[in-house]
């Protein structure tokens, strides 16, 4: 399954990239099985995406809860809280 | 005279005048007794630190259609006759208009609901992100449970 990634704000820069396209193991289907498969890749993604760290989601830019299912070609969007307005 | 409910959306770098946005929600729609307008402008001063910037990032796409489902779920609740919704993103300065949010209504309840409403869900669900610019540093903005608390109000 391939998805496309796109990274938001302070996380953006604590990663240093803003978008990718990753094709995901199998197994991995859901946000919480991506969040743990990004951590996974060390260093300052283990930090980012540790489980501790409040971030928000969105697939097909509409936000979702942490436990949504993913599905092949999908865009995913991880960032923190918003603070607009 | 029976129309619609006219919703707008603009997510732009450039300044807004409140008249025009308003002028635009009433032309042409004489059932409209009442509007409520909130208007969030850059403060100098944030957790005690002179702020001399700040930089507003969105994700465009998302930002457009997130504020549209609001108006949406706006309209669906009040009784209104037109929601308007800018909003800035860029490098923005202290004194500077960030957003306006205006809601039109026969009455000025709905109006005034509605209004709180969408700057409400604004805040805790429009993927915007805030960095401010200090003297000597720069800082994320970090989100607020008030802010959250405002919204679970309407739930």
């Amino acid at each position: 399954m391939l998805v496309h990634m796109r990274y938001f704000a302070s996380l953006r820069e604590a990663i240093g990239i803003d978008a990718e396209t990753i094709s995901l193991p199998q197994g991995v289907n859901d946000l919480q099985g991506l969040r743990r498969f990004l951590a996974a890749r060390g260093e300052v993604w283990s930090e980012a995406f540790a489980e501790d760290k409040a971030l928000r989601a969105a697939i097909n830019q509409e936000l979702v809860k942490a436990s949504a299912s993913l599905r092949d070609q999908a865009e995913v969007a991880f960032f923190p809280p918003v603070t607009g307005g | 005279m029976v129309s619609a409910p006219a919703l707008r959306v603009v997510v732009q770098q450039e300044d807004f005048k409140l008249d025009d946005l308003l002028a635009q929600m009433r032309h042409g729609r004489p059932q409209i007794g009442a509007i409520a307008c909130f208007v969030g402008t850059v403060r100098d001063l944030n957790q005690s630190d002179t702020v001399s910037s700040m930089f507003l990032e969105h994700y465009p796409g998302m930002t457009e259609k997130s504020l549209e489902a609001i108006a949406q779920k706006a309209i669906e609740r009040w009784k209104l006759e037109s929601v308007s919704i800018v909003h800035r993103v860029g490098l923005l300065e202290p004194l500077d208009q960030i957003v306006a949010v205006a809601t039109a209504s026969a009455h000025r309840q709905d109006a005034f609901e509605s209004c709180q409403f969408v700057m409400d869900f604004l805040k805790t669900e429009a993927p915007f992100w805030k960095k401010e610019q200090m003297a000597d540093q720069t800082r994320w903005v970090q989100a607020r449970a008030s802010d959250d608390e405002a919204r679970e109000r309407w739930l």
